[in-house]
């Protein structure tokens, strides 16, 4: 819980992470390089108070974690979202086992949701039901830009994915985060295509698909996806920091999203641990859309409680005290759309 | 043009005097100024992409080596060969230039590009089974954005200039309405890109074959275009950003960019004189 000027937060944390990226575990160059990706960004972003240390971003471990996040960081309950990248580390980026015994030892404060990699084929799903059975999820991450034998991505789209979601149905795993990185096959297509969530939206109503990093770099392919498929929600990983470097950037993805998919389906993360949850919500909470942007309105308080925590909470059934919980707003100005309208704009 | 370059080119003094050899770079990195980031859709030399270039052997037979940089091992690999590639093809038609390697450092698929290009084995001959056609309609589709977003710009300009213009009625404004200066231009270099009429009487919100919209359609057309554009300046600015936070001193080649910059883009620059842009 956060408390300023009389209002109180409830804070989720939709996006953390347990890695493990230190050199004994990089199983090649592309360890290295990943982990390095991720640093860059961290230092590119971060207010140099908040800077950390190449080998504590290499690994945290579960007390630093749950220092980080619920002693100093106001979050009241996270939620894994492991990548695996088996072809980048021995044992894996994301570390499931630990993650999973940490949520299993918290589960007040903690959610564990797992992965999955479709082009597993039979063998794959017969571990998910396996791994369902023992752990009990409702969610998974997938990222599509997982590097597998002499495949580097996949879509949502997919045959094999399409099996993957039925199971999802039948095993009551309803959440389905996605994150697209740049490696996708084919390479002639724009790498962070987003239009396959696009279609598993449409096919699965009955599942939720939040697209992580609201899409960026392509902002306006989700915004008109989420925009016309009422169950794609978009968290705010990695977009988060800009507010500090970067915040008229910032504004303007908040005041997009705000128009095209209103205040209701915006998560927030820290993206743990690439940046800590403490320095985020404070700023939030103080955060304005700058005056001369006209072409936003102003961010509430209200849109802000629904973004820290009361919309992932709302998805993930976590309990919020009666006193902070808040009714849903109206539809957007741009409205659920029909698919035949979808070509309206072509402007992008 | 920078130091780097400088110090590359004095070190290798052979055949030809230093002078000649300055005068050979910066023909090369003239050259390199036609190589555009198809998503940024601004030259690699502005972007600090040109790592290094070394010129040596026979006055009208030179030997050119570029090396290009970028902001993560993991940028897309699809334009990090057609900006290689499109390097390799300019550098070439120099008609002092006898050989032309060109080398991508730091990326994830580093062996893989350099080696197509050494091979002058094309798309698909570089990543074969990942490649299905040709990059011909990627090219395409982000020169409709970079029009979608140069379009955009103009409009809001006139929007947040003239109060009495509602997004409802952006759908009239002409080329003609439009003041001179850097952002009409960008439009009307995108406009000459696509093949758009660049009259004074053409109507500036179209699609990108050139129609305009509709009454009713406008106001979303706008708003479609606008996230456009945010998306294209956030990202121009945080490839910049991170291509300097990967290499030190990268900052230094860096071309300034009005579209979308912060107060922070100005701490690398010197003199520390500069306010604050309103894109």
């Amino acid at each position: 819980m956060y408390s300023k000027d009389g209002e109180n937060y409830f804070i989720v944390d939709a996006h953390i992470a347990l890695w493990d990226a230190r050199p004994e575990n990089q199983r090649n160059v592309h360890g290295k390089q990943f982990i390095d990706c991720f640093y860059d960004y961290h230092r590119n972003l971060s207010p140099e108070e908040e800077l950390w240390t190449y080998e504590e971003y290499l690994y945290q471990g579960g007390g630093r974690l749950m220092k980080d996040l619920f002693e100093d960081g106001y979050v009241d309950h996270a939620i894994f979202q492991p990548a695996y990248l088996g072809e980048f580390y021995k044992n894996g980026f994301g570390q499931t086992k630990e993650a999973y015994g940490l949520a299993a030892a918290n589960p007040d404060k903690l959610t564990y949701n797992h992965c999955f990699d479709p082009r597993d084929g039979e063998r794959g799903l017969d571990r998910l039901r396996a791994d369902h059975e023992k752990m009990k999820f409702t969610g998974v991450k997938l990222y599509t830009a997982e590097w597998h034998g002499e495949s580097r991505g996949y879509k949502l789209s997919d045959p094999w994915a399409f099996r993957y979601f039925e199971e999802c149905r039948r095993l009551g795993i309803k959440n389905i985060h996605v994150h697209k990185g740049p490696t996708i096959r084919p390479l002639d297509r724009d790498s962070f295509d987003v239009s396959d969530v696009d279609h598993v939206a449409s096919d699965f109503t009955d599942l939720n698909f939040i697209v992580e990093h609201v899409g960026l770099p392509r902002l306006e392919d989700f915004c008109w996806i989420a925009t016309q498929e009422p169950n794609v929600y978009g968290g705010l990983a990695v977009a988060m920091p800009f507010m500090h470097t970067r915040p008229r950037y910032f504004a303007q993805i908040l005041g997009e999203l705000i128009y095209w998919i209103g205040e209701d389906r915006i998560f927030f993360s820290s993206d743990y641990a690439l940046w800590t949850p403490r320095w985020l919500v404070e700023r939030f909470v103080d955060f304005h859309i700058p005056e001369d942007m006209t072409e936003y309105a102003p961010i509430t308080i209200e849109q802000k409680k629904k973004i820290l925590g009361l919309n992932a909470a709302k998805m993930y059934n976590i309990a919020v005290p009666a006193e902070l919980q808040l009714p849903d707003a109206g539809e957007t100005a741009t409205g659920p759309r029909q698919p035949e309208r979808a070509d309206l704009a072509g402007a992008a | 043009m920078t130091a780097t370059l400088n110090e590359r080119t004095v070190r290798d003094v052979g055949v030809q005097g230093a002078g000649a050899r300055d005068a050979a770079v910066q023909d090369v990195r003239r050259a390199l100024d036609a190589v555009l980031d198809p998503e940024l859709d601004e030259p690699i030399t502005g972007l600090g992409f040109v790592r290094s270039i070394d010129v040596s052997g026979a006055a009208d037979r030179a030997a050119v080596t570029v090396h290009l940089r970028l902001p993560t091992s993991f940028c897309s690999p699809n334009f990090a060969y057609l900006m290689a590639s499109d390097s390799k093809d300019v550098v070439s038609a120099l008609p002092w230039v006898g050989k032309v390697v060109v080398e991508l450092d730091d990326h994830h698929d580093s062996a893989l590009i350099n080696a197509g290009l050494a091979a002058d084995a094309g798309y698909r001959g570089t990543f074969g089974h990942e490649a299905e056609d040709s990059l011909d309609e990627l090219r395409l589709m982000f020169r409709r954005k970079a029009h979608t977003a140069a379009m955009e710009r103009c409009l809001t300009e006139q929007l947040r200039a003239d109060p009495a213009l509602s997004e409802a009625n952006v759908g009239t404004v002409q080329l003609g309405d439009l003041p001179a200066g850097r952002t009409k231009n960008a439009l009307v270099r995108r406009r000459e890109a696509l093949g758009l009429p660049t009259a004074p009487a053409a109507v500036v919100l179209v699609d990108h074959e050139g129609r305009p919209y509709p009454a009713e359609q406008v106001p979303m057309a706008l708003r479609r275009a606008r996230s456009t554009r945010i998306s294209i300046d956030g990202n121009a600015h945080f490839c910049r950003g991170l291509l300097r936070t990967r290499y030190e001193g990268s900052g230094a080649d860096q071309a300034d960019r009005p579209e979308g910059a912060e107060a922070a883009d100005h701490r690398h620059l010197l003199p520390f004189t500069v306010k604050e842009i309103h894109p």
